[in-house]
């Protein structure tokens, strides 16, 4: 079997961006009552907006909390409480969107269960549903090999990263991320895709995928240099 | 040294390729990709005024560069029909953002006659048809079978009159889609509305890079010292923006940290409160040297740039807010930012990331405390904030937006 630098994939690797357009729902909850109303009501593309593409619209600085609905209830509503228990979701543990809308549900559920009074907004600002289109983005760069895409993955526009692992198993429901999957079927690098397949933005965002991802790249390419492999 | 107006004069159009310089050189291919799928089509924007205001100055950044991408892309403006666009402007937007003062009824019929006069002399021809705010927003009675229509709204709707709103709102149902700056400034609506951040154009004069040679001949010339930490307010004297608390918050501050207060605004002459203010304003300064209020006309861009530059930090510290771009203007040159809970501050300022958003005036001289005695904290929160403003808010995000509204539009 030829090394990892002269290993080449017979299917390249097509790195796929993204340009996301906000929609505005017209929906807004001023506390955590009516929050758990519209949840119940609300598109899944809005569920989805508020839980998984927030990484793309924070993609250096991920919120205090990774999702909108923790983020809202600690900052604007001043519920700590409830902010660090939506805080701790990860959609990746939870399944399909319907699963996790089943989960935010009850878990603000029970928590207003607990509470003599529903939080409310004094002096911040309500929650607005939004959702969004996502239109992919060919970039035009496809690469075979591996010194190839962790070259092309360090200058990409971090929506690559968001689509290939965000969008890949949240929205098109796949069962690892398009990196891992690349790694282990066209390139025959189980081990690698492993380690690929378990990073997720949830909590610290894309460029920490990124970051990491390149940091695995290097490690694989560096151990080849060192004749460990 | 160049003055702004010469500097305007003399410098060459930023092509798409300079802001290679400020974004991943990825998100510029990007761009072009996404371009691609509407390459030939026609963008028209229609706007009140070419020359004044934030409006004005966002489209003489992205007209060019959609051009540049392959859209046709033309801009035209009302006739203003010496001077009276101007001022029915100034009167449907105050009752668009709630002003107290209740508009006339003679205003809305003269809304009406004006904008069917304009329609008359514009070409109203293009696939997509995007008009800016109020004064055209009634172009879309003439709308051709042919082409999307789109209202653009930068104003915060979120509490307009409930007359003027109503009878907006009539026209605005006629669009295909609106697009509004913020969440809270969308209003019910039978159409799609969208939400586009505004965006700043960093290699513009009011945000390129200054040499600290150009910082200190501004400033001297200015007459602003820079023997001591500069905190910065750049908003016109309307009570609103509170450049009153701004002066009781340095106050405070002063009595732990000797610095200086520059409070850069301005009120017209047709505004009565805005001169009332301004007079209360320069006499709060008049006994207090390190206090510089500056008035300084909207063409002085470096001017405003260097002076954010020398600043240690900005205030904003308005009580209610449109978007409030001067803000992202500032975390651009990575100064922390003290804002008001207000408008799209909250959206710019992440709390304890780029800055504090307050909610008082006590609550603004507590931060600027903070940040004076900790430079480190300053150094943290400006570097965040250039951050975020690279992902959010400049004009490379905004000319993508327009690109995926069109992509969305037409298919």
């Amino acid at each position: 079997m030829p090394g990892l630098r002269e290993r080449t994939a017979r299917t390249p690797f097509h790195f796929l961006g993204c340009w996301e357009l906000s929609e505005v729902l017209g929906r807004r909850a001023y506390d955590e009552r009516e929050l758990l109303e519209h949840l119940d009501e609300v598109p899944l593309d809005s569920i989805y907006f508020h839980t998984h593409s927030c990484f793309l619209r924070d993609r250096t600085l991920p919120g205090v909390y990774p999702n909108d609905f923790a983020t809202w209830a600690a900052i604007q509503v001043r519920d700590r409480v409830l902010g660090e228990k939506l805080g701790i979701i990860d959609p990746n543990d939870v399944g399909d969107l319907e699963s996790l809308r089943a989960e935010v549900v009850s878990l603000i559920d029970d928590h207003l269960s607990q509470l003599g009074a529903v939080p409310r907004v004094m002096f911040g600002q309500p929650f607005h549903f939004m959702q969004s289109r996502v239109i992919d983005v060919p970039t035009g760069v496809k690469v075979r090999t591996l010194r190839e895409f962790r070259d092309a993955l360090v200058s990409a526009d971090a929506a690559v990263v968001y689509v290939h692992v965000v969008e890949a198993r949240g929205r098109k429901g796949r069962r690892r991320n398009d990196f891992a999957a690349w790694m282990d079927e066209q390139l025959g690098l189980p081990e690698l895709a492993n380690a690929v397949t378990r990073l997720t933005p949830f909590p610290f965002g894309l460029e920490a995928v990124r970051r990491r991802v390149i940091q695995l790249c290097d490690e694989a390419l560096g151990r080849e240099q060192r004749g460990i492999v | 040294m160049a003055s702004s107006e010469e500097a305007d004069v003399q410098a060459p159009e930023p092509t798409l390729d300079d802001y290679r310089t400020v974004v991943q050189p990825g998100t510029i291919d990007m761009l072009r990709r996404l371009s691609e799928r509407v390459r030939g089509r026609s963008l028209l924007n229609v706007s009140a005024s070419r020359e004044v205001g934030g409006v004005a100055e966002t489209l003489r950044g992205l007209v060019p560069l959609l051009d540049e991408v392959g859209v046709q892309s033309t801009w035209d403006t009302l006739e203003d029909e010496n001077g009276a666009a101007a001022a029915l402007t100034a009167r449907i937007h105050n009752a668009l953002q709630g002003s107290e003062e209740r508009l006339a009824d003679d205003a809305l019929d003269e809304l009406r006659a004006f904008t069917r006069r304009q329609a008359a002399s514009l070409d109203l021809g293009a696939d997509v048809v995007l008009t800016h705010d109020a004064l055209p927003a009634g172009l879309v009675e003439a709308r051709p079978p042919e082409g999307h229509w789109v209202w653009r709204c930068h104003l915060d709707v979120s509490h307009p009159q409930r007359r003027a709103w109503s009878f907006l709102r009539q026209i605005v149902v006629k669009y295909d889609a609106a697009v509004f700056s913020l969440p809270a400034f969308a209003q019910r609506l039978p159409i799609p509305q969208f939400m586009i951040y505004p965006a700043i154009d960093p290699l513009s004069d009011k945000n390129r890079e200054l040499s600290a040679r150009e910082v200190d001949a501004i400033l001297e010339r200015l007459g602003v010292p820079r023997d001591k930490p500069i905190l910065l307010q750049v908003a016109r004297f309307d009570r609103f923006k509170d450049p009153l608390g701004v002066i009781e918050a340095y106050r405070l501050v002063k009595r732990q940290h000797d610095c200086r207060l520059v409070l850069v605004g301005g009120a017209e002459s047709d505004d009565p409160e805005g001169m009332e203010l301004s007079a209360d304003v320069r006499e709060a300064a008049s006994d207090d040297p390190d206090l510089h209020v500056l008035d300084l006309p909207p063409a002085a861009r470096l001017e405003v740039n260097a002076l954010q530059r020398a600043a240690t930090m900005v205030f904003q510290k308005s009580t209610r807010e449109g978007f409030g771009l001067g803000v992202a203007e500032a975390m651009w040159k990575s100064k922390p930012v003290i804002a008001g809970f207000a408008g799209g501050l909250t959206a710019q300022v992440l709390y304890n990331v780029t800055g504090f958003t307050v909610n008082s005036v006590e609550g603004a001289a507590f931060r600027a405390r903070q940040l004076l005695a900790d430079p480190e904290l300053c150094r943290r929160l400006g570097a965040a904030g250039r951050e975020h403003v690279r992902e959010n808010f400049v004009i490379t995000r905004h000319l993508g937006d327009m690109l995926a509204l069109m992509v969305t539009l037409l298919g």
